[in-house]
């Protein structure tokens, strides 16, 4: 049995990261996939009562939850040497870079996810509107460089790994454009190199399968949300 | 070179008074600076310009943003001094994840609860005393949440206890009641002097927030 295993979803961009980080660092592990229609399984319930939520990383199995979290954890045990560094030594470096990670789960991910889950005309223009505001800051960060953490990728461009692979998913069948090649060229670019990179790309879901879960899911949302009295 | 440390904050701000706490619990000698957020200083805008939002910690003019990126900055920099993350990496885990819970959490639900009536603001106390117990339950028997030595977790929740007078006269409920051993937690953070001396009177925040009511339009 691997040492480490993570709990996942098939789909959860949150967990991918993880998954990248791991074989960065040249570790093995297993993966043992939510099935959402059984509801929530005793392992994921029992290693992360407070949230419920994956992903989880069970190393030896002791949980640690919370993506972030994880990717910190992942980068302090297995340190030096070889091994892959995945945050900046330098503290105000590493402070930069978990702030834009945070901006970029805070604003990126949910308000994207909000763009394409809205319904009203009104109420989807000006969530996009805050979407590509908040695009904008991350335009500005990755500008004049390869990738976030310079030539080659770390921590933050895990953290805004999913935009190469589930932006472009939540964009069709969300009904929204947010990359666009000429408003984010230094985005457009980085995503395009980070997407290549062997090892990242292994990692993704199918995108068809990807798209089959969000049509679903924004349909099942959109419903609950018409039905609300 | 002579290290140059300002603060920019608000003085009811639990955020803010993670970084005093922090900032008092390495000696730092640092400049504080009192914003007023309805007319926000042009530094204020310069510094965070994204959020525009309190506290900043400016290290020989460089800013940085967000209280826990700051608490950790802090005991990056000055870590010779009164450490506050434990050294075991899954014991650090543990600490940003009890930290960001205290986040997503106690803020918004304490929000609630001032500012909301009837079933809203029920549902927001229930949460809340949730939150708090299982907060409670991570501490178990230990004297700070970081066992022997105050950590990040205690700066990261004991600013609340500035606020809980507050919330049980808007909640009309007693969390001493519900969580005895978190309020016992918290009057022994308050024995340490960068914690008595970072968190204003529970009375003044009261005070706060009746004003906060009367602007918001909430009886």
């Amino acid at each position: 049995m691997a040492k480490l295993k993570i709990i996942v979803s098939a789909t959860s961009l949150f967990c991918t990261r993880i998954e990248w980080a791991l074989k960065l660092k040249g570790l093995e592990y297993e993966l043992t996939v939510e099935d959402w229609d059984k509801g929530k399984s005793e392992l994921l319930l029992k290693s992360n009562p407070a949230h419920k939520k994956v992903p989880v990383l069970l190393d030896d199995g002791v949980a640690i939850a919370e993506s972030k979290v994880i990717l910190e954890y992942i980068d302090e045990k297995w340190k030096g040497g070889d091994l892959y560094p995945l945050l900046p030594q330098d503290p105000y470096e590493r402070a930069q870079a978990r702030f834009w990670a945070q901006f970029a789960d805070d604003k990126c991910v949910f308000g994207t996810w909000g763009a394409c889950c809205a319904v009203d005309a009104l109420e989807k223009e000006k969530a996009v509107e805050n979407a590509l505001e908040s695009f904008a800051y991350l335009e500005k960060q990755i500008e004049g460089k390869k990738f976030f953490a310079g030539d080659k990728i770390g921590y933050l461009d895990l953290v805004a790994g999913w935009i190469p692979h589930w932006l472009g998913v939540m964009e069709e069948t969300g009904g929204i454009k947010i990359l666009d090649a000429e408003r984010f060229p230094s985005l457009h670019e980085w995503a395009q190199n980070f997407i290549k990179i062997p090892l990242i790309k292994e990692c993704v879901p199918p995108r068809d399968f990807l798209v089959n879960y969000s049509i679903a899911l924004l349909s099942y949302l959109r419903s609950s949300a018409l039905n609300k009295p | 070179m002579a290290e140059e440390v300002v603060l920019l904050d608000f003085w009811p701000s639990p955020f803010g008074m993670r970084v005093r706490i922090a900032l008092a619990e390495k000696g730092i000698a640092y400049e504080y600076k009192e914003e007023d957020l309805r007319n926000k200083s042009p530094l204020l805008l310069e510094m965070n310009p994204v959020h525009k939002k309190i506290p900043v910690l400016i290290h020989n003019g460089k800013p940085v943003c967000e209280s826990l990126i700051e608490v950790q900055y802090i005991d990056e920099v000055w870590h010779d001094k009164s450490p506050l993350m434990p050294s075991d990496p899954y014991e650090r885990a543990q600490a940003r994840f009890w930290a960001d819970f205290v986040d997503k959490k106690i803020y918004d639900l304490g929000r609630k609860i001032w500012s909301t009536k009837g079933e809203e603001q029920e549902a927001a106390k229930k949460e809340f005393v949730e939150s708090l117990k299982l907060l409670e339950g991570e501490l178990g028997d230990k004297p700070f949440f970081g066992g022997e030595v105050f950590g990040f977790v205690d700066v990261a929740l004991v600013p609340y206890y500035s606020w809980f007078h507050a919330y049980e006269t808007c909640g009309d409920f007693s969390i001493e009641a519900e969580c005895p051993k978190l309020v016992a937690w918290a009057k022994r953070c308050m024995l340490r002097e960068s914690v008595s001396r970072s968190l204003p009177d529970p009375q003044k925040v009261h005070g706060f927030v009746l004003e906060l009511k009367k602007r918001f339009g909430v009886e």
